[in-house]
């Protein structure tokens, strides 16, 4: 499903990315855990071209995008929950989703609207109200509806939980879970809540200032010494 | 009364093509948060087209008005959009990300060499367009003075309304608005979502270059003489009415240039004509310092 071969990334002089081996495989929660300034925002972003991969390839389903621009790269299939949601807050939530349905140019709006809003009910409640004065945890919501209004193949979650209440959080992973076990989806999640995500991934990798330095299966990360003291024990 | 009733029509024609021309000025600025200062010249570029137009109508024999007005009206409105599009794309695109008095500079340079550019070609004396219709609605009448809504003050005023609906409902109603205004809260989530943010950019430029070119042209009509140097001043103008509207937003612009059509209009009259655009600079200057984000214009409040 993707790939990325010796991927490096640079803003300006800093470096963020230092060739990146990871494979992402269809119908795979894979993800990706990394302290703070890790690369594992920048990671995903590359994916769309923003920064630009300084050296190595990305490849989507068998095709190099690494080239692309992102605008081109978001109609093949992938969509992003970027990092702090980024729902256009003067709009409605309706806009909103109507914005994430872009790539399918009309095609299947009101299918794709009626999936979203049974996922969320609460989005259908919502509707005309403005994204800026929805609670996070709805935001959120809305920020992953908005993803999926474009029957991505691929869709990259990047810290769904940050900020959100327990209960909040519970309701987000038990959704990605939904998607990917029910629908098929392929997902790669970032999180700073490392042993939930560990504990519904199928392969996780650990990201070290900007370098991979691990991976294995979702159990065996679990099982880490390494990983259980630097990213579990600390935060739980 | 009839004197005020009659500046309340002049404002109001008047404050139609400030509102048009505003309009260019903020939606650029939301897009790409810079003041086009080249706007005013695409303004007076599109006065010239629809005299050049009609010139070329009365050479080749064209008539009746009507059809002439409708001439006058596509190709103003179809070569300004043009020259919107190449301003982006030759002043301001190669400086994206640039340190923001880059733009600036190129925006001033784009400007002054429109004006040469049109002076050069066109020459610097005055061009004229004898009224096309005389006359208009008595609206009032007492003993010697008459108030009287002119033909083609009406005809500024319905069309800049007709023009600024569809405009308003493109903007709030089309895939087309939504995506635009996308682009003006965060381009970066745009382009993410499948959005040509560079395209959206390009068709700002080009809608604010098409609304500019009709104010030109209602220009022609309603004084029948221009010259090279009209987008200077009118330029300034609209963008006050852009400032004092709240800078970014559409209705604001279109508030704005109402009001400082009014104000000009009934200072003239009442005042001294001499310092009219006295009067609309101060009100630039009284807003920018008591209150920047104009009437309609708000400080973003998000939840993040
Ligand atoms: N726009 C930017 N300009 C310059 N440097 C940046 C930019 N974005 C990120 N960086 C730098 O790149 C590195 C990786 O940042 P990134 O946001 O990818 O980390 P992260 O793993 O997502 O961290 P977090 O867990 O805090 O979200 C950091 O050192 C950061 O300072
Ligand atoms: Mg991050």
């Amino acid at each position: 499903m993707l790939e990325l071969q010796r991927v490096s990334a640079h803003y300006g002089p800093i470096q963020a990315l230092v060739e990146v081996d990871l494979v992402v495989r269809a119908g795979e929660i894979v993800t990706l855990i990394g302290a703070n300034g890790a690369g594992k925002s920048t990671l995903m972003t590359t994916l769309f071209g923003t920064p630009r991969a300084s050296s190595g390839r990305i490849l989507l389903e068998g095709e190099d995008i690494t080239a692309l621009p992102p605008h081109r790269i978001a109609r093949r299939g992938i969509a992003l929950v970027p990092e702090g949601r980024r729902v256009f807050a003067k709009m409605s939530v309706y806009e909103n989703l109507l914005l994430g349905a872009t790539p399918l140019e009309g095609a299947h709006v009101e299918e794709n609207l009626q999936r979203v809003f049974s996922l969320f009910p609460v989005l259908e409640t919502r509707r005309t109200q403005r994204a800026g004065t929805l609670s996070g945890g709805e935001q959120q919501m809305l920020a992953i509806g908005r993803a999926l209004m474009s029957e991505p193949r691929l869709l990259l979650l990047d810290e769904p939980s940050l900020g959100l209440a327990p209960l909040v959080i519970r309701t987000i992973f038990r959704t990605i879970v939904a998607l990917n076990r029910e629908h098929g989806l392929t997902i790669l999640l970032v999180e700073q809540n490392a042993r939930q995500a560990l504990k519904i991934a199928h392969r996780g990798y650990v990201l070290q200032n900007g370098r991979i330095v691990l991976e294995g299966s979702g159990a065996a990360l679990l099982a880490d010494p390494q990983v259980r003291a630097a990213y579990l024990d600390a935060v739980s | 009364m009839g004197y005020a009733l009659q500046q309340l029509i002049n404002g109001l024609t008047l404050g139609a093509m400030y509102g048009l021309i505003a309009i260019g000025y903020t939606m650029v600025y939301g897009i790409i948060g810079m003041i086009n200062f080249a706007h005013g010249e695409i303004y007076m570029i599109g006065a010239f087209l629809s005299v050049l137009t009609y010139v070329l109508c009365t050479a080749l024999g064209i008539g009746p008005t009507p059809l002439v007005l409708l001439a006058m009206l596509f190709v103003s409105v179809a070569f300004t959009a043009l020259y919107g599009w190449a301003v982006e794309r030759i002043a301001y695109r190669p400086l994206r990300g640039a340190p923001r008095l880059a733009p600036l500079i190129s925006a001033i340079g784009m400007s002054i060499f429109l004006q040469n550019y049109v002076q050069l070609t066109q020459g610097a004396r005055i061009k004229s367009v004898p009224p096309l219709w005389q006359g208009g609605v008595t609206l009032w009448s007492a003993d010697d003075f008459r108030v009287t809504f002119g033909w083609a003050q009406l005809t500024v005023v319905v069309v800049t309304l007709i023009v600024m609906a569809g405009f308003a409902w493109m903007i709030t109603r089309t895939s087309f608005g939504r995506q635009q205004r996308a682009c003006e809260q965060d381009p970066k989530m745009a382009a993410l979502l499948g959005i040509d943010v560079d395209r959206t950019i390009s068709l700002t430029f080009i809608l604010g270059a098409a609304l500019a070119a009709v104010a030109g042209m209602m220009a022609v009509l309603q004084y029948g003489v221009i010259d090279f140097s009209i987008g200077f001043i009118a330029g300034i103008k609209a963008f006050t009415a852009a400032v004092l509207g709240g800078i970014g937003s559409i209705p604001g612009a279109m508030l704005g240039g109402l009001l400082i059509g009014l104000v000009e209009a009934f200072w003239s009259a009442y005042l001294s004509p001499e310092y009219k655009d006295v009067a609309t600079f101060s009100i630039l200057v009284l807003v920018l310092l008591f209150r920047p984000t104009g009437l309609l214009g708000k400080p973003d409040v998000e939840k993040v």
